[in-house]
């Protein structure tokens, strides 16, 4: 994906330069000035609208505005502070952490799994490979409703279930395993949350399908010949050949997912809202109530930093690393 | 040479317009000729019922531009949002709903938002057509900041009359006699009492009418003025009971909101909810329920007497260039006409004490003689009794204690938050 979005832009430049050369000094000069102007209103937008607003936001969540009266006198560190003694917050991290963890093994297990099979050379490729991306296409919000319903204890699967003596409690089900204590939470796996983890995953298996598909097509059938010839079985040209080149398809999906996972709203708030004892509660849904209905908006935006920071934390050593793979 | 300028030249032009695009965007002459009447009524009923109120006004004041700005989204949380950052922006909605107490006056009268009405309630002689506790609900130090245009019940335990019929029960007075019938229930496999708390403030709503039904009306109002504190024996008795209650509830009311709940009742699977009056509209004009026949009512355990106003009211924001407009409209929505056009499609009562009763319905009828009568108690679920930071933490600390039940844990959690209290 890299190098699809570099090579074009990196030729272009080689264009410029070429005909830039071509033309005299003066040229070079106006191909420049256009240059700026034209990128210009996007850099001003972006560094209002993004940075500005990032900026902002953090200026805030060090502030005292905790009522509809905006109060913006240096508070330090307190919001963090309460944040982290808070039981809903603490729950949050939690959830948020198995909630990814889980959602992007399942996503990336599943997801190359399904490719290697459409590999094959299957009969009705497309229509497989339709049917796996179609979920892509819905709104977080329509999975949420739909799966709310699917996984109501009274409803749903569980009539089906109730047939084989299994009643699942899904979302509704308060337990944690194994249920540390650890702060004010009990600390493990919220047995509500794997759900919501089905759903997701539901939804979004489709996109590593579609990336692990296309990095199998991208390995030369020469180089598994080569394998086999050295005398690989099938396994060992997947183990040994195959699985390490699609790495960096791997890394890609884990980006992606990682940024969904860790912001994700519009899911948990449709389907199960923060669920009791807030076994499915995540930092966006805290935040947008405790901004926008308690009016605590100190506290909404130090959520949201942290929120930025936990992204970033996956975000920037990619970012990173890609730099420098292209000036390499 | 030629090339380049024309192609600056439009650069220019482009980042130009765009510019203008905004100016023109943010300039409000047009806007602040119209009556622009901000809520968020736009489910079924309620909607009838303003576009109701709307058609009277246009009627009167032809020449009148209104606009109807109702922004969608259960118990207004939407719509709040959209105008806190209206208010903060100094760009307020002409009027705007905003339920009666806290929510009125500890938000936008405290931040020095609103004008005082009280030359309109003179004018109109309104002082004495409004209960009294209603128009302390809506005044903050002598001054009062909205008008009243629909009275809600809060305090309302509905029960299906088939299921109490044919077990020989009676509807519930005290919480001994809920805890008999629940009992009683609970033996024949019927779910006692239907609760739908994936929105949390429902369990809040079942709170407060515990403590109103275990303090009284005086001490429930002295909580939120500080006078009682949470820790007091009496309010842990309240805690007990609720939690004593919630044994009885359905298993998954985590995964319902308050109309599961309600259907519950209404299919006969669970046999009491306690929910405000707007379920009432819920069983007749969806589910097609009969007053009466089909479901009963009383007031919550302990609570006959005191009535849990949950009232929309509206307000004339400061700095509002179609001042004298909004009042007109003020008038309409306080005057028998406007309140009495209005709430029979809502499924509300009017917040006046002389409207015509016979537009009214059964229930409404009999809810409208209580509410003269009644002490009125503010409700906290719903932002009249307390400000909404208080009721965003109460809301947490009821979320958590319905799974944990830790009594000890949810009074602290309680006192903690009442700081939020004294702002």
């Amino acid at each position: 994906m890299n190098n699809g979005i570099t090579t074009p832009s990196a030729q272009q430049l080689n264009d410029g330069k070429a005909v830039a050369a071509t033309n005299k000094k003066r040229g070079i000069t106006t191909d420049r000035l256009l240059s700026v102007l034209f990128i210009l209103p996007s850099i001003i937008l972006i560094a209002i609208f993004v940075y500005g607003f990032i900026g902002w936001t953090g200026y805030v969540s060090l502030s005292n505005w905790n009522s509809l009266v905006p109060d913006l006198s240096f508070a330090g560190l307190k919001n963090y502070v309460f944040l982290f003694q808070d039981f809903r917050f603490q729950a949050d991290l939690r959830n948020t952490l198995f909630f990814t963890l889980l959602f992007i093994a399942i996503v990336l297990i599943l997801g190359l799994l399904i490719a290697v099979l459409l590999d094959q050379h299957i009969r009705a490729e497309s229509l497989f490979r339709n049917i796996f991306f179609f979920p892509m296409a819905l709104s977080f919000v329509v999975t949420g409703v739909v799966w709310q319903w699917l996984f109501n204890p009274s409803t749903g699967v569980n009539l089906f279930l109730k047939k084989f003596g299994l009643e699942p409690m899904w979302y509704t089900s308060v337990t944690v395993i194994p249920g540390v204590e650890w702060g004010k939470i009990q600390f493990g796996i919220p047995v509500a949350i794997l759900a919501v983890v089905i759903a997701a995953v539901w939804q979004m298996t489709g996109f590593s399908v579609a990336m692990y598909l296309a990095g199998l097509r991208g390995i030369s059938d020469e180089l598994r010949e080569a394998a086999r010839i050295d005398g690989a079985s099938e396994f060992q040209v997947y183990t040994k050949i195959i699985f390490p080149l699609l790495m960096p398809v791997t890394v890609s999906v884990i980006i992606i997912m990682a940024h969904i996972s860790l912001k994700i709203f519009d899911l948990i708030y449709a389907m199960t809202g923060p669920g009791a004892n807030f076994v499915t509660d995540v930092p966006g849904v805290y935040m947008f109530e405790t901004t926008f209905r308690g009016n605590y908006y100190a506290n909404g935006a130090a959520i949201a930093i942290i929120m930025l920071l936990s992204v970033a934390i996956f975000i920037v050593p990619y970012l990173i690393s890609s730099r420098k793979r292209e000036a390499s | 040479m030629n090339r380049k300028w024309s192609v600056i030249l439009s650069f220019l032009l482009v980042f130009s317009s765009a510019l203008i695009g905004c100016n023109s965007s943010s300039g409000q002459d047009a806007k602040e000729t119209k009556l622009e009447i901000f809520s968020w009524w736009t489910g079924a009923g309620e909607e009838a019922g303003l576009n109701a109120l709307l058609d009277l006004f246009k009627k009167k004041y032809p020449d009148i531009e209104v606009e109807n700005a109702a922004v969608a989204g259960g118990a207004g949380t939407n719509a709040k949002a959209v105008l806190a950052s209206r208010m903060q922006g100094n760009d307020p909605p002409s009027t705007f709903q905003v339920h009666g107490g806290a929510e009125l006056n500890d938000s936008w009268v405290a931040a020095g938002k609103m004008e005082p009405l009280n030359d309109l309630y003179e004018k109109e002689g309104w002082n004495d057509k409004f209960p009294k506790e209603l128009i302390e609900l809506v005044s903050k130090d002598g001054k009062i900041y909205s008008v009243p245009v629909n009275i809600h019940r809060g305090n309302v335990l509905w029960y299906n009359k088939k299921i109490f019929d044919q077990n020989g029960l009676q509807p519930p007075k005290t919480f001994e006699e809920f805890f008999k019938v629940a009992e009683a229930l609970k033996a024949k496999g019927i779910t006692p009492l239907a609760l739908g708390d994936k929105e949390p403030w429902t369990a809040t709503h079942l709170f407060e009418t515990v403590l109103l039904g275990s303090l009284g009306p005086e001490d429930y109002k002295k909580l939120w003025t500080g006078e009682l504190a949470f820790d007091d024996p009496k309010v842990k008795g309240a805690v007990e009971t609720l939690k004593k209650m919630l044994s009885y509830a359905n298993k998954d009311h985590s995964s319902r909101n308050w109309q599961d709940a309600s259907q519950l009742v209404a299919k006969g699977e669970a046999a009491m909810n306690v929910m405000g009056d707007w379920a009432k509209g819920y069983f007749t004009n969806d589910l097609k329920l009969k007053v009466n026949q089909d479901f009963g009512w009383v007031p919550t355990p302990g609570t006959e007497g005191s009535f849990m106003v949950i009232t929309d009211t509206f307000g004339l924001p400061k700095g509002v260039k179609n001042a004298e407009d909004v009042k007109k409209f003020l008038s309409l929505l306080g005057s028998v006409e406007g309140q009495d056009a209005f709430n029979p499609l809502k499924g509300s009562i009017p917040a006046r004490t002389d409207a015509d009763s016979s537009k009214y319905d059964e229930y409404g009828k009999q809810t409208m003689q209580e509410f003269k009568e009644a002490k009125l108690t503010p409700s906290l679920a719903h932002g009249s009794a307390a400000p909404e930071g208080f009721v965003t933490k109460v809301n947490q600390a009821v979320n958590i204690f319905v799974t944990q039940q830790n009594v000890d844990q949810f009074i602290d959690s309680l006192k903690a938050a009442s700081s939020e209290l004294k702002k």
